[in-house]
């Protein structure tokens, strides 16, 4: 287990959240495809903390993370429900008015 | 040799429930798939001793993922047995994307010579971080709390079923607002 390899398993998690964020049409499945992309960040910030520098501070990063990750879900979830509510639908295409 | 065996399993179950949310047709699954996804690094964070965030990323996760199938079935709300589901948009461009996004942090990550460890983790890592998130760390906490904070005030205003720009509806210079019950000073 190296620095290296673990952080080849992240590149896999984030591309494959990269995949779903901008591919899926459903405004939770998008979500989900971040939340895969922090998945990855957490684990690539977690091995970089144990192979490089393990202080307390590469902790409170990820304790950041953490968090980052937690408010992006309640306000997707939010914006979601709002779609809904509003438009009957959760479809990103469906919610376009800043194309125009 | 188990941390290593344990940290590979969970590295391939990780990468494989991530790309099963994709590929099943059941909200629910994909929920649960996600989940799995979580557990598993959470279970790789305490391959690197990180105990109490490995747990935390699993509790908080399993949690979350409960309440994002919730969200799923009710806004959804779909048989994948007598509906099944493929919303994709643009999945050639997403998927030449993502492949370049890969092979160029794989790259990075295999050639570039990352630097030898920097000294020793403490004997107690929670205990550690505990030391710094209420000593030399506490601004970052002090910033995180109102961001949270925030965040649960913008999610009831946007999650309320009845807000004050519904009040006008789509006449915003109307005398009074359409309110189902009046009330306040008079209006």
């Amino acid at each position: 287990m190296t620095l290296s390899l673990v952080l080849v398993v992240a590149a896999a998690l984030f591309a494959v959240g990269l995949w779903g964020a901008l591919s899926q049409q459903v405004v939770v499945m998008v979500m989900m495809g971040i939340e895969l992309m922090i998945n990855a960040v957490i684990l690539a910030g977690g091995a970089f903390w144990w192979f490089t520098t393990p202080s307390p501070d590469g902790q409170v990063l990820l304790l950041v993370v953490i968090a980052a990750m937690t408010v992006e879900m309640a306000m997707g979830f939010a914006v979601a429900l709002l779609l809904h509510r509003r438009r009957g639908t959760d479809m990103t295409d469906m919610a376009s008015e800043l194309k125009r | 040799m188990i941390g290593t065996i344990v940290f590979w399993v969970a590295a391939l179950v990780a990468v494989a429930a991530g790309v099963e949310v994709f590929r099943t047709d059941s909200m629910a699954r994909a929920s649960y798939a996600l989940a799995a996804s979580f557990v598993a690094v959470g279970v790789m964070l305490l391959a690197f001793e990180l105990d109490y965030l490995g747990v935390i990323v699993i509790l908080m996760m399993v949690m979350e993922m409960a309440i994002m199938a919730l969200f799923m079935i009710m806004l959804m709300g779909m048989n994948p047995a007598l509906m099944p589901m493929s919303m994709v948009h643009g999945k050639r461009t997403a998927t030449v994307v993502a492949a370049v996004v890969f092979v160029g942090l794989a790259a990075a990550a295999l050639l570039i010579p990352w630097p030898d460890r920097a000294g020793a983790p403490a004997a107690d890592l929670t205990r550690s971080l505990g030391d710094a998130v209420m000593g030399s760390k506490m601004l970052v906490m002090l910033t995180v709390s109102p961001v949270l904070f925030a965040t649960i005030i913008g999610a009831l205003v946007l999650g309320h079923p009845r807000d004050r720009y519904q009040r006008y509806g789509d006449d915003l210079e109307r005398d009074h607002p359409d309110d189902p019950i009046q009330g306040g000073v008079g209006r």
